[in-house]
């Protein structure tokens, strides 16, 4: 052992416990604090959902927390015509506040909006349902989880009557056959790899089901390569395999069930025949996949957005839904079901109220039982508690038409995030006064009036829940900079200056947390026995948990029941619909955005890290070698929104009837210029996976705007390497590109 | 056998690039990484691979024995270091001897700098930093007993032929169950030939 080692812990360096601020899968990791108290590292934490791994994201995101770009004094302006001034705390928060009052005077409450975010912790989504319904007055509330797993959510309560997942991610290892349909584990969350690759390890069969070869599917024992947006059909048909060939498990059906006769009779009119037509995939695929889910002795099915982000994307996971009941794989180690959520907090998010037809715990806000509960831990009158309000699409709808007509956006970009993005635009424009909270000028932001400088993660504690429901508590590892507030302060500051001062008189988190315990507690979402002294000791808790001494419930249904007062599954009755964007001679094949590994949402954090961005500079448009174009060729994407042109990455990896476009751009290279505002009808999340497009050639490719990073960014430019030329790259971006040169 | 060593699973690899970011954050490489994220099936598969130095045992380290200032040190556990910055005269002789293309040249600096295993991190057991992160296992440090126990029947490599010479490697790969014995680094053959793909 070299005795002459330097040593950072001697250097007064410390490790702060906390959490990536990325996925949900939420890995454990140390924040290196220096001796002046600057976060300036990351060192990996045995943690016990992701055992030291981290992902590049995960390792960069410590480079966000003193990033030249960050936000330090409020900004302001009168009107968008006018260039943003660095303004006091006190005079952004009296102008936000006499906009407000303006408006809502003139036009009502609900004509002022808040909508917040699924990577805020767990307290400050409880503050922003909490700040809506109590200081605006406003039934219109809802956060950007409504364009992350809200159809996953959805079905999960209305065949179980609990929305989370119903197993531990350590589950996977115990099972005999794992699918993953939709997901595209290796760069969305790749952490989680560890888990599919350990139950490969022991023999399990790995099925994948997704219209790319991604790195999961690559080493599948089956990869459906199926058409965009015909998930239904394809479960509806295994289910039919799995009836036909007499592989059910009606004991189970029997005694934990409802509605099986009328899944079973849908589920006859879906023969493979049928069903390879529609999906586009071989007919003896949907067989062998029936046979190996439902011959095995334990099987999970996992998804992701592939299958959410649809006009169907409630029935598409209601028929993953029926396929686990039908072959009883439930409530087991090792059988059951998950969903990968995309954003840090995208479980805990929804949990507390900042949705727009939900209060804290999962109670529904058109629940009379419900909303009295909540008024009395709020201590308001029941007729003062706002109706359901409308989903983030659907506002930005109602701005078009000028019925909101101001908004707070906290912790979300929806320039880049939500579909059509003209008319994301044309709707934010109309706005008479539009504040944003953020930590660096995202492209929303950018379309303010007043931009409100606000904490990063490490600069706070808090808790989140990640995609297996368990809470995980954040914990602060430096002070903010001068002039930046924490999101808890400005919304208890507005609170206290639009007169609901006594309902928000939160000195921290901590303060916080406790009263949602309290508001959560005896609901199906019961948080009331987790504790941050007990989050700190352990590796986080499952909700429900209902007592400060339940161990929590890592695994749903053990007992066999549900959480439906009859404590049954309901199964639910599928049928396939085509996309809401139909094809044509013009619009031919089928566009489908998703996430690249080296950036996360709308890039507004990860496009201005030096590594990242290297990595992964700009979009690419995904397409089939059939269509003649050459890699790196410039190709236009149309759809029936627009057009925008991309470098092609032509690979055999994709379906030649399928273009793929990761969406983490603003324009003019922006994925969400091109899809759909199409809404699923039950959980009103956009058509993201699935619409009409054709590719033509193109003269050039955009000019792409440097990504927004400011002098200094924190940029490690490559080595040079000597052994031979620089070669040229082959491939418009990181992925097809060697590090060499 | 080999003792604790990385071993290469390019099967296992997402080209995630979480490796490479990882050397970045080493305390030795001055933030700078030392790993090449390759794709060997590029246009037809995501396949891909990171090498990291192999750390040569037989012949021992071809980049330590043609160097002229002997700058390449070898530590008796078999970890080649990267040059030593008192003696390294930047002649890229390394670079030109390494069979596997790890070692890189600072032009600037003049100096060679490559993955000496984070000798500054095993040295006190923990593994390297790349290991240490990789999301999937494609990068695992241990002995090929604990890789064996995690992965039972897992093959490796430690030997790979360049024409008529053979190099036994430290870092070993995780082969397919049936080739022990690949012509080229990476576990992979030559897949595509002045854009021909010779495997068809």
């Amino acid at each position: 052992m070299p005795a002459d080692r330097w040593r950072a812990d001697q250097d007064g360096e410390t490790l702060v416990p906390t959490h990536c601020c990325f996925c949900g899968v939420q890995c454990g990791m140390y924040l290196r604090v220096d001796r002046g108290g600057k976060v300036f590292g990351v060192e990996p934490r045995n943690h016990d959902i992701n055992r030291m791994r981290l992902c590049p994201k995960g390792i960069n995101a410590y480079q966000q927390v003193n990033h030249p770009d960050r936000l330090t004094a409020p900004l302001m302006r009168r009107s968008r015509d006018e260039d943003f001034r660095e303004v006091s705390w006190d005079e952004a928060l009296d102008f936000t506040v006499s906009e407000i009052r303006r408006i809502q005077q003139s036009h009502g409450n609900d004509a002022f909006g808040l909508l917040g975010g699924a990577s805020l912790f767990s307290e400050k989504t409880y503050l922003v349902g909490k700040f809506a319904r109590v200081a605006l007055k406003s039934r219109h509330v809802d956060y950007n989880g409504r364009l992350c797993m809200v159809s996953a959510a959805g079905a999960n309560k209305l065949a179980f009557g609990i929305d989370r997942a119903g197993n531990p991610f350590s589950d996977i290892l115990l099972t005999d056959c794992l699918l993953i349909a939709g997901s595209n584990v290796g760069e969305c969350f790749p952490v989680m790899t560890q888990y599919v690759w350990g139950a490969r390890d022991r023999g399990a069969i790995l099925i994948v089901v997704d219209p790319r070869e991604t790195a999961i599917a690559r080493t599948a024992d089956i990869h459906v390569a199926l058409r965009p947006g015909t998930d239904s059909a394809f479960f509806n048909s295994v289910l039919h395999v799995v009836v036909e060939e007499g592989l059910t498990d009606e004991a189970y059906l029997a005694a934990h069930a409802t509605g099986w006769e009328e899944v079973k009779a849908k589920a006859a009119e879906y023969p493979p025949a049928r069903a390879a037509e529609i999906c586009g995939v071989p007919a003896e695929q949907i067989v062998q996949v029936a046979r190996a889910f439902a011959r095995a002795p334990k099987a999970m099915a996992w998804h992701a957005r592939g299958i959410e982000h649809h006009s169907q994307g409630v029935e598409n996971c209601l028929s993953v839904i029926n396929l686990c009941t039908a072959t009883g794989h439930l409530g087991r180690p090792g059988a059951g079901y998950g969903t990968l959520t995309g954003q840090g907090n995208g479980q805990g998010g929804r949990e507390h109220g900042q949705k727009a037809d939900l209060l804290p715990g999962g109670r529904s806000i058109m629940n009379e039982e419900h909303r009295r509960q909540i008024c009395g831990i709020w201590g308001i009158e029941e007729s003062e508690l706002p109706p359901a309000g409308t989903s983030m699409m659907e506002m930005v709808w109602q701005m078009q038409r000028r019925e909101i007509r101001g908004l707070i956006g906290i912790c979300n970009n929806p320039f880049v995030s939500l579909p059509n993005y003209a008319v994301v635009k044309e709707g934010y424009d109309a706005t008479e006064f539009h504040a944003q909270l953020d930590f660096f000028l995202s492209e929303t932001a950018a379309n303010a009036h007043v931009v409100l400088p606000v904490t990063t993660w490490a600069e706070d504690e808090g808790v989140m829940a990640n995609a297996e429901a368990r809470v995980v508590k954040h914990n602060k590892a430096q002070d903010p900079p001068p002039g930046v507030r924490t999101d808890t302060w400005v919304m208890c500051e507005l609170a206290r200056r639009l007169g609901a001062g006594d309902k928000f008189a939160f000195p921290d988190s901590r303060a916080v947390f406790d009263e949602l315990r309290i508001a959560s507690a005896g609901t199906v979402n019961d948080y009331y026995g987790i504790t941050y002294e007990r989050l700190e000791e352990t590796g986080g808790i499952v909700w429900p948990c209902p007592s400060t001494d339940h161990p929590g419930t890592p695994r749903l249904f053990e007992d066999g029941r549900t959480y439906h007062p009859d404590g049954k599954i309901h199964l639910q009755v599928v049928e396939w619909h085509s996309p809401m964007d139909p094809y044509d001679d013009e619009h031919p094949m089928s566009l489908t955005t998703g996430r690249t590994v080296a950036h996360f949402l709308s890039g507004n954090q990860t496009r201005r890290l030096g590594a990242l961005v290297e990595q992964t500079p700009r979009p690419w448009a995904e397409i089939h070698p059939s269509h003649g174009f050459r890699n790196g060729e410039p190709v236009r994407v149309v759809t029936r929104r627009g057009s925008e042109v991309f470098p092609a990455l032509v690979t055999e990896a994709i379906r030649p009837d399928t273009v793929f476009v990761p969406y983490h751009w603003p324009v003019p290279t922006a994925a969400n210029a091109l899809t759909i505002d199409a809404l699923d009808p039950r959980s009103k999340i956009p058509e993201y996976k699935v619409c009409a497009c054709r590719i033509e050639h193109a003269e050039k490719i955009d000019e792409v705007p440097a990504p927004p990073v400011a002098p200094g960014h924190v940029a490690y430019p490559e080595t040079q390497v000597s052994r031979t030329d620089p070669l040229p790259p082959t491939s418009p971006q990181g992925r097809g590109t060697s590090e060499r040169g | 056998m080999m003792g604790r060593t990385i071993f290469i699973d390019p099967g296992r690899c997402i080209g995630c690039q979480a490796c490479v970011s990882a050397c970045r954050e080493c305390d030795s490489h001055r933030g700078k990484s030392m790993i090449h994220l390759d794709y060997t099936d590029e246009g037809h598969s995501v396949a891909s691979l990171p090498t990291v130095c192999m750390h040569c045992e037989d012949p021992v380290a071809p980049c330590a024995e043609v160097c002229p200032a002997d700058a390449i040190l070898v530590t008796a556990d078999g970890v080649v270091q990267q040059a030593d910055t008192t003696r390294c005269i930047g002649c890229a002789n390394c670079v030109n001897a390494c069979p596997f293309g790890v070692p890189k040249i600072d032009l600037g600096a003049k100096l060679q700098m490559k993955c000496n295993l984070c000798y500054d991190r095993t040295a006190y057991g923990l593994a390297p930093m790349c290991a240490t992160v990789c999301p999937t296992g494609a990068l695992f440090y241990g002995t090929v007993e604990e890789l064996q126990a995690e992965r039972p029947g897992v093959q490796v490599a430690d030997t790979f032929t360049f024409g008529r010479s053979e190099v036994r490697t430290g870092v070993a790969m995780v082969v397919p169950a049936d080739r022990v014995r690949w012509p080229v680094p990476g576990g992979l053959p030559v897949v595509e030939i002045n854009g021909k793909d010779v495997r068809r």
